[in-house]
């Protein structure tokens, strides 16, 4: 047990990360694929901070770059949901097997 | 072993094993509420890190914005009660193998790699430089961006509105 550096931060973020990825892969549910990739982009922001804290204290652009991403996150969430609503509503099932065909 | 470092640990734990049990569990309204742990305990990395502002963002943007929309989807599209379909055992074998692979790899070069500090005079992150950093049009000023990222969030909520508008009312 070390007090707590960069590093540890780093593997947090990284753990984090392929949890994400790992839930990506898993799921066939589309919520449940967007709440894997909000955990894959929460793991981006404490990556930023974590530069920003103990790598370049001088500046702020770490910050800075996590409320954008935070920002982009948001809109996306959104628009995600609008589309597996819609989904929902034509095909009565966000399941990603069973929206196999496009419309046009 | 100070305060702060079983702190850290803590907010570890907490991060990471709510994340687990999100991406695992097959009852989807319990993985929102573990998702929701997890953003609150990245919340608390942040104020772990003295960064205020950016973890009262996560609470307000993430914790009470993104979650309650993930619940609201839920509750609009899953039947109450029903179990998540069981994966295969091929497929969650290879998502393990993949996942551990690159997280084996990343950590890798994580440790193979030294970070440089630079050791001019730290900027606090506090309300009034970011405040006055994000609306500076000088130079390191994120007033475009800052726009920028204005437009996005109102085509996103204009492509929101014409997604999710009812395109014929008959079929309802």
């Amino acid at each position: 047990m070390m007090e707590p550096g960069l590093y540890h931060v780093l593997i947090i973020s990284t753990a984090l990360f392929f949890i994400g990825v790992f839930g990506f892969l898993t799921r066939r549910n589309l919520i449940t694929m967007l709440m894997s990739i909000e955990l894959v982009l929460n793991s981006v922001n404490i990556n930023f901070i974590a530069f920003n804290k103990y790598a370049w204290p001088n500046k702020l652009d770490g910050l800075f770059f996590s409320i954008f991403v935070i920002a982009i996150a948001a809109a996306e969430a959104a628009v995600a949901i609008a589309i597996i609503i819609n989904l929902y509503r034509s095909h009565q099932s966000i399941d990603v097997e069973n929206a196999a065909d496009l419309k046009f | 072993m100070n305060g702060s470092t079983i702190i850290f640990y803590l907010l570890t734990t907490l991060i990471l094993v709510s994340g687990i049990l999100s991406v695992t569990t097959r009852k989807i309204f319990r993985a929102a509420i573990f998702l929701l742990f997890s953003l609150i305990g990245i919340a608390g990395l942040y104020f772990w890190m003295q960064y205020e502002f950016i973890a009262a963002v996560q609470i307000v943007v993430y914790v009470g914005g993104i979650t309650v929309l993930i619940i609201f989807s839920i509750f609009l599209t899953q039947q109450a009660g029903e179990l998540l379909p069981k994966q295969n055992k091929g497929r969650i074998l290879f998502s393990v193998l993949a996942a551990f692979c690159g997280f084996a790899l990343t950590l890798l070069q994580i440790f193979r790699h030294t970070f440089g500090r630079s050791f001019e005079r730290p900027v606090l992150p506090s309300m009034e430089n970011i405040g006055n950093q994000m609306l500076g049009i000088e130079a390191n000023g994120f007033a475009l961006p800052f726009e920028v990222v204005s437009i996005l969030l109102l085509a996103a909520m204009i492509g929101c509105i014409v997604i999710a508008l009812r395109s014929k009312p008959e079929t309802v």
